[in-house]
């Protein structure tokens, strides 16, 4: 049952990336990029992680997503031409990738019983029962880790700052 | 009883779609979408690990990495139109400057 449930969205993510690799227009790799990041949240949520869960619907496929369709109507992009790429995208790049990905599966399903197996919806965090993802993330981020949290809130408003300087009209 | 590494396998599986998608895409738009889908393939193994260790750090790190990709989806996109402004065009073929 959990394995179905599983396939299913792990088989919607990797047909959105595909999608996403194989479409023209870049408001349909838009749209297949957010259904790999709604089916990434509800993997999420089922590896116990609630709270990314709604932040990866809320942040990515809301906000980030949002803002990439924004500015591909606002410069009314069109279709991509596909010309040939760099040659040391041929020579490097497409067999580095794959030599990646053949390695990482290669360690991964060799090592499948000491990685252990998911419990779904169910962390089994040291901090015991009753408390929920939220909660102990909460403690982790505003007791523990409050200064890089202050710290990102800088961050955001440099970054606010300077995508005004970028985008604005030149004088 | 879903064992961890096959959540390990599809984020591996959509970190290489995603580097391909960045060589293929001739549109600087796209390419960077297929950035986020890289972090976000990271993002799922970070999420696994946590599982598989019982500690929450991994998601913690995961939090921070979506308010460093918001940031930088907002700088970049910036970036593009005003790259846009200047050429007027989207295609990183027209945009060599540096190319050897």
């Amino acid at each position: 049952m959990q394995l179905a449930f599983f396939f299913i969205f792990a088989g919607l993510a990797v047909a959105g990336a595909l999608s996403f690799l194989l479409q023209r227009h870049p408001i349909n790799s838009a749209l297949s990029l957010v259904v790999v990041m709604l089916s990434l949240a509800v993997l999420y949520w089922s590896l116990g992680a609630e709270f990314l869960a709604a932040a990866q619907v809320i942040v990515y496929s809301g906000a980030v997503m949002v803002l990439f369709v924004f500015v591909i109507m606002l410069l009314n992009a069109g279709e991509e031409l596909r010309t040939r790429g760099s040659k040391a995208a041929y020579i490097a790049g497409f067999p580095g990738a794959a030599a990646i990905f053949c390695l990482l599966t290669f360690v991964f399903i060799s090592h499948k019983t000491p990685l252990g197996y998911a419990h779904p919806g169910v962390l089994n965090a040291a901090a015991g029962e009753g408390s929920s993802n939220i909660a102990q993330i909460s403690t982790l981020l505003f007791r523990d880790l409050l200064l890089p949290f202050e710290v990102t809130s800088i961050l955001i408003l440099v970054a606010i700052l300077g995508a005004v300087v970028l985008a604005r009209k030149e004088q | 009883m879903v064992p961890i590494s096959y959540y390990l396998v599809l984020a591996a599986i959509l970190f290489s779609i995603g580097v391909g998608s960045f060589l293929i895409k001739r549109n600087v738009i796209t390419i960077f979408m297929s950035i986020e889908l890289m972090l976000n393939a990271v993002n799922l193994t970070f999420v696994a690990f946590a599982h598989m260790w019982g500690n929450l750090s991994g998601q913690i790190f995961v939090f921070f990495v979506m308010v460093v990709a918001a940031a930088e989806a907002a700088v970049g996109l910036a970036i593009i139109i005003s790259i846009f402004r200047t050429r007027e065009t989207l295609s990183v073929d027209q945009v060599n400057l540096l190319k050897l």
